[in-house]
């Protein structure tokens, strides 16, 4: 296979010959230690309530709930109702992230709190997101103890609770958070970017919800204070 | 896999005489387009996206070996390997290989082109791998034991009743009498079915749409979460994904992707847009132990620095499949490899050669919508063009085209001559014509004449009438 890596590199690098390699690196080197932002769309740029609006609108739009909160202790509560109103068990499992194991679970008391990474039987998830964004009313999720990467694929239900300071205009935001976090040049295992509860369109171009993922997607967005 | 691409015109034949595939084509191609314009007028930037989309694109081709070197660091440093394939053939290698060597059983695969490119399926199955696609589309038709018709769509030239008969024939376990007409039913079989698939999988083999230099990520992008569940439970996580794939950084990644799904299936996003680092990390609950990335090139570097170089800014949306009113009359099964539409014309000879891709090159109507909608304005009549000039030179082009061009190309050089030439054939024409001012049948378009009348010109050959216009 080495000889495989080296015949492709000489292939490749003979249709570049003619350039002056010094400034090829450089241009490489700049680009990658000094990532620059390209157009970034308006269309999420604003203060908290239009960027909930938007995401809210397009959330929405392919198929998933949101419900916007003033207080993060009425979470607890608003997860129980979710599950009664679409005729669920009131079990939910979650990661170990402080955040949701912190808040005042004792507040919805038939609710069933299961910790780990998701099982098959699982019939309901609780993830904290890293980030939310606005343009595409996309979520962000980061692999790791904290929130499972199984939590946002195999429950039938997926709820998420985003805190509106980390709903971004963009994805570049997000970009920024997260090498401020990780160190330039690194990344949790996974990040997920989701948007809505999962289709198909493959059957005639009739878009079905759900596919493979979860049936539904609730958003619970608790406002800056 | 195996090429039917010299037998276009059989296969073209075929294809429209295909009751269930016309409707299921004339059904289904509109709607492409409309979701497509919808989400371009629902973004100002998208005309500017697609511009440094295209120049991302550029800069890497002109830098490809230096950014796949770091791609490949960040990789090793992220606890994953790189795998280097220059051919089909030792991409299946490498990949039955991390197969063996996992004693695996049973492998789920993410909707991947380069699978389909080198055969994987084939290759599993022969070494006692079976392989299960979990994209609803790949699903029906490796059920059919069929190639996709379309990139993003593989199973578009289906009905749901021909589907139906497949479910029946492949889901034994399921109660015969079952009802199977509508088509959420249908999806939700294949859900539970393909479900178990993914608990039982030992490796989880997906493509890429981009692998990301910066941070050595590879990204996936589906609807269905079946790419997710692919490669999260499984032991390995195998990417296979091609040397073009490659971005610089995550903002470049980030403005590709936003002219991606808009093109492809009018989405703002993908529902799942997934980048993937490395193995599970030791503090992680979930996540695969191996992480992979297969490299193919077959064939590409060749591509490079060549005037067919702005193929490999393809990001294989289908757009052009979806506004090619050559493909929407055949459907991509006519192609006769993995690759259709007017991409596929361009790409196919590039890696199976010209010769073998023989008519694709012709399979367009040069009316420009492919290249008008290419997210990452790859010109594709003019490489459709370079290639029916290469098929010229190396004498494809059948002997009563060639000589009819050499006929054409005398008197093309000479302009008095020409002039005078088409002159004398409009004013015939016209006579010809009669009253009636059209032609029912005509020598040497016979073919055409078949199907339609010609209507005669008025008289004058364009040229003259410029003139008079020019003076007048």
């Amino acid at each position: 296979m080495d000889s495989a890596r080296a015949r492709i590199f000489s292939r490749i690098k003979r249709s570049a010959a003619q350039v002056d390699e010094a400034r090829r690196i450089a241009a490489v080197e700049a680009r990658l230690n000094n990532p620059q932002r390209n157009i970034v769309p308006e269309r999420g740029v604003g203060d908290e309530a239009h960027r909930i609006q938007v995401f809210t609108r397009l959330m929405t739009d392919v198929g998933g709930t949101v419900e916007v909160l003033d207080d993060a202790n009425d979470v607890p509560a608003a997860v129980a109702a979710y599950l009664r109103n679409t005729n669920r068990p009131a079990q939910i499992r979650r990661g170990k992230d402080e955040l949701l194991a912190n808040l005042p679970w004792h507040r919805a008391q038939t609710l069933e709190v299961k910790e780990g990474r998701a099982a098959d039987a699982d019939t309901a998830s609780l993830t904290h997101a890293f980030a939310g964004v606005a343009e595409s009313g996309t979520i962000v999720q980061l692999s790791g103890p904290d929130n499972p990467t199984t939590l946002n694929f195999l429950p039938e239900a997926h709820i998420v609770f985003l805190e509106a300071k980390d709903l971004h205009a963009s994805y570049e935001e997000t970009w920024s958070r997260l090498r401020a976090i990780h160190g330039p040049g690194q990344m949790p295992r996974t990040v997920n970017m989701i948007s809505g509860p999962s289709r198909t369109a493959d059957i005639e171009q009739t878009i079905v919800r759900p596919a493979h993922g979860p049936k539904d997607m609730h958003v619970i967005i608790v406002r800056s204070k | 896999m195996e090429q039917q691409s010299a037998t276009f015109p059989a296969n073209v034949k075929k294809a429209i005489a295909d009751s269930q595939l016309q409707w299921a084509m004339t059904e289904t191609g509109p709607r492409f387009i409309e979701k497509r314009a919808k989400a371009r007028a629902n973004l100002p930037e998208f005309d500017t996206l697609r511009d440094q989309a295209r120049d991302i694109k550029d800069h890497v081709l002109a830098h490809l070996d230096l950014y796949l070197e770091r791609y490949e660091e960040k990789v090793a440093s992220s606890g994953g390997q790189v795998h280097w394939a220059e051919t089909a053939e030792e991409a299946r290698a490498a990949i039955l290989g991390i197969c063996k060597r996992l004693d695996a059983r049973l492998a789920t695969k993410g909707k991947s082109m380069i699978s389909e490119e080198i055969g994987l399926n084939h290759a599993l199955e022969e070494a006692g791998v079976t392989p299960v696609e979990t994209d609803l589309g790949e699903y029906l038709i490796q059920l059919r034991g069929e190639p996709p018709s379309h990139i993003i769509a593989p199973a578009v030239h289906l009905t749901r009743d021909q589907i139906e008969a497949d479910f029946r024939k492949a889901h034994t376990h399921l109660d015969p009498n079952r009802d199977l007409t509508e088509i959420p039913t249908l999806v939700e079989e294949a859900r539970q079915v393909l479900r178990q698939k993914y608990l039982d999988a030992d490796v989880g083999i997906t493509g890429a749409n981009f692998l990301i230099a910066e941070t050595g990520t590879s990204i996936i992008v589906t609807n269905e979460g079946n790419g997710d569940l692919t490669q999260t439970l499984p032991k390995a996580h195998i990417v296979i994904a091609s040397i073009e794939k490659i971005v610089p950084t995550l903002e470049d990644a980030t403005t590709i992707l936003r002219v991606l799904a808009r093109s492809a299936t009018g989405q703002d996003f993908s529902n799942y847009t997934t980048f993937s680092t490395g193995p599970r990390r030791p503090e992680d609950p979930d996540g695969p132990l191996e992480y992979h990335v297969v490299i193919l090139d077959n064939g590409r570097s060749n591509v490079l620095g060549t005037e067919f170089q702005d193929m490999l800014r393809c990001i294989r949306c289908g757009a052009c499949l979806n506004h090619c009113p050559v493909y929407q009359a055949v459907g991509g099964h006519a192609y006769g490899w993995v690759y259709p539409g007017p991409i596929g014309s361009v790409v196919t000879p590039a890696l199976i050669g010209i010769e073998k891709a023989k008519h694709l090159p012709n399979a367009s109507t040069f009316c420009g919508r492919c290249e008008e909608v290419c997210p990452m304005r790859i010109p594709l009549p003019r490489l459709l063009r370079h290639w029916r000039e290469k098929e010229f030179e190396k004498h494809l082009t059948p002997g009563a085209v060639r000589s009819g061009l050499s006929v054409w190309a005398y008197f093309a050089k000479r302009p008095k001559l020409y002039q005078f030439g088409t002159g004398i054939a409009a004013r015939l024409l016209k006579l010809m014509g009669g009253r009636k001012g059209r032609l029912s049948s005509l020598p040497l378009a016979q073919g055409w004449t078949k199907y339609r009348d010609m209507p005669v010109p008025e008289g004058k050959t364009f040229q003259a009438l410029w003139k008079e216009r020019r003076h007048g």
